[in-house]
């Protein structure tokens, strides 16, 4: 094998824990693009009251790190706060592994990015948020420097898809520099809108191809 | 239970016979051929050696002094390309390849542009294949040097050197191939082929790993890359492998009728082929047809190719995957891309590559296997 892992990293990458589809999820969050190799979506449950975590699944199109690390940390998170939850981090998750290679740790990254984007969106679409933080360009971008050109294998941003960003009261309109015919435009619409929906003062995304 | 090894184009299980032929020459006949001035033990060693050289020069029709011996496909690629390209640089600084060719040709290359060489990159069509006429297009008058592969090591493409040197006919370039990927499955006739220079290895048809061959046209001139004794020609100084310059002559004398093991191979690849895309979501990577007998590569959507790879090598089955996961630069590969596919169907692909030891029941164990792998990673897949 080219890529050491550890025994439990084989373990859990055979028999992966928590894997499936939460159908009346009060949280998701989609992360990485199958262009850049992993894509990991994550579903929450969340009892209102307690703001604890009741059940969190996961489905991943991604390399052994990916799915190792997925199990992991919504084994970590059940049944815990989501204040506890956010505060899993990937050197928690690699430590119970028994340590991923290097090079792997970008694919067990972005399933903790996935957990942390899920509880991010529960607190957005519930108001949560400890300071309501107007949504404005900066915060736009952000979020879209997860969105991945699957042309190029990166972020829409870094790879200059992105013409313009506008927010007005809570419309949000994405320029991009891609005709509306072009082969991924749909894909990269529908994570576009995906990725800032949740944002609590966001009513509306619109994005816009460029024809020309 | 036994593993099914079905990583043939890495290296292959040596062939019982050819090891026969090598083994005296560990332990009987150890000298070195250079030792042929001093002692009767170097002139025994000798003789084989030049036999050898007569057997690799019969192989591919051509002249005993146009045969270097070299360690392998990577040495050989380096002293051809980057021989040939620094004892010719007066002629002219243009070099021309491909965009899908190994790394010991692209990284060759690259080197030789930091030397102030020009090289065009020829691209591919989505099957792998050069068009001759875009070779032709790539030719200026200082262009000294082509090298393209007979058969791409990843997909198994044939490509048209007679129809490349074709193009040729009024151009001072020559053409070199690596033929590492063709040596055993296809008939290799220099002079057939055009060719002026070539590099091979048998090791991925059950020859010896440790030797090399560069055939060199005669009166080519070519800068040697070290500095060392006058082995070879002096082109090529250094420690002759000689266990391994023995097997790998025997490996060419078995090519020249291993016709019986090449259509049982073929066949394989085509049971392989077509049960694999019985699959949902399965598409063929490389041509149908013009691809080398032993080479299968198919990407399965949905399933990424590591997690594929690792599930069956936890069941015994030796592959390799395309997919930036499994790579160390964490890139798809670029074969994949350079026939213009998504890097989706460069991270599910996987190739098996087949040798004369596969049979039908491993062939059938493995189609089985990768059946039940993809529908596993599929349904754990957010990607619907």
């Amino acid at each position: 094998m080219s890529i050491p892992y550890t025994k439990k990293i084989l373990q859990y990458f055979l028999n992966p824990k928590n894997v499936g589809e939460i159908e009346d999820a009060d949280a998701t969050a989609t992360e990485g693009s199958p262009s850049c190799g992993d894509q990991v979506k994550l579903f929450l449950k969340v009892d209102p009251e307690t703001l604890t975590i009741k059940d969190v699944k996961f489905l991943s199109y991604g390399c052994a790190s990916n799915i190792a690390t997925a199990s992991i940390i919504t084994e970590l998170a059940m049944g815990k706060t989501l204040e506890y939850a956010k505060n899993i981090t990937w050197e928690s998750a690699n430590k119970e592994l028994g340590g991923l290679p290097p090079v792997k740790v970008h694919c067990a990254i972005l399933a903790v990015d996935a957990l942390k984007s899920a509880i991010e969106n529960y607190e957005h679409t519930h108001g949560l948020m400890k300071e309501k933080i107007p949504t404005d360009d900066k915060i736009l971008i952000k979020r879209l420097r997860h969105v991945i050109n699957p042309v190029a294998g990166k972020d829409v941003v870094s790879t200059k898809l992105v013409d313009s960003v506008q927010i007005k009261d809570g419309h949000v309109k994405i320029k991009v520099a891609l005709a509306s015919d072009h082969q991924f435009y749909n894909n990269i619409s529908s994570e576009i809108i995906e990725r800032l929906e949740p944002l609590w003062d966001v009513d509306k995304v619109e994005v816009i191809p460029n024809e020309n | 239970m036994k593993r099914i090894y079905l990583d043939n184009a890495a290296s292959s299980r040596l062939d019982d016979d050819v090891l026969k032929v090598m083994l005296p020459y560990f332990t009987e006949m150890y000298a070195i051929p250079s030792s042929q001035f001093s002692h009767q033990d170097g002139i025994e060693v000798n003789d084989a050696i030049e036999d050898a050289r007569d057997a690799v020069a019969d192989y591919l029709n051509v002249k005993s002094s146009e045969i270097i011996f070299t360690s392998g496909e990577t040495e050989s690629n380096n002293l051809a390309i980057k021989g040939y390209a620094r004892a010719n640089a007066s002629k002219g600084k243009h070099l021309i390849t491909a965009t899908n060719e190994h790394r010991s040709v692209l990284n060759t290359f690259k080197v030789l542009e930091k030397e102030g060489f020009k090289v065009t990159y020829v691209e591919v069509d989505e099957y792998g294949h050069i068009t001759p006429e875009d070779i032709k297009a790539a030719l200026r008058e200082d262009t000294i040097l082509i090298s393209i592969a007979l058969v791409n090591h990843e997909v198994g493409t044939i490509q048209p050197l007679k129809e490349i040197s074709g193009q040729l006919e009024d151009s001072q370039a020559v053409l070199h191939s690596n033929l590492t990927y063709g040596a055993g499955y296809l008939a290799l006739d220099m002079g057939g082929l055009g060719l002026s220079l070539a590099s091979l290895s048998t090791d991925k048809a059950n020859g010896p790993k440790g030797a090399g061959v560069v055939f060199i046209k005669d009166k080519l001139k070519i800068n040697r890359l070290f500095e060392g004794n006058f082995n070879e020609g002096y082109i090529r100084p250094g420690m002759v492998n000689v266990p391994s310059v023995m097997g790998f002559a025997a490996a060419v004398k078995m090519f020249q009728s291993n016709s019986d093991d090449i259509e049982r191979i073929s066949k394989l690849r085509d049971r392989m082929i077509e049960k694999l895309l019985k699959i949902e979501n399965t598409v063929l990577n490389g041509p149908a047809v013009e691809r080398v007998a032993n080479n299968v590569n198919i990407t399965f959507y949905r399933a990424e190719g590591e997690s594929v790879v690792l599930h069956l090598d936890m069941k015994g089955i030796s592959v390799v995957t395309g997919s930036a996961c499994f790579s160390k630069s964490l890139e798809p590969s670029y074969v994949m891309m350079s026939m213009g596919f998504s890097h989706e169907r460069a991270h599910g692909s996987i190739r098996a590559t087949l040798s004369k030891y596969t049979t039908e029941d491993e062939i059938d164990r493995t189609v089985d296997a990768m059946s039940e792998v993809v529908q596993k990673l599929r349904d754990i897949s957010p990607i619907k």
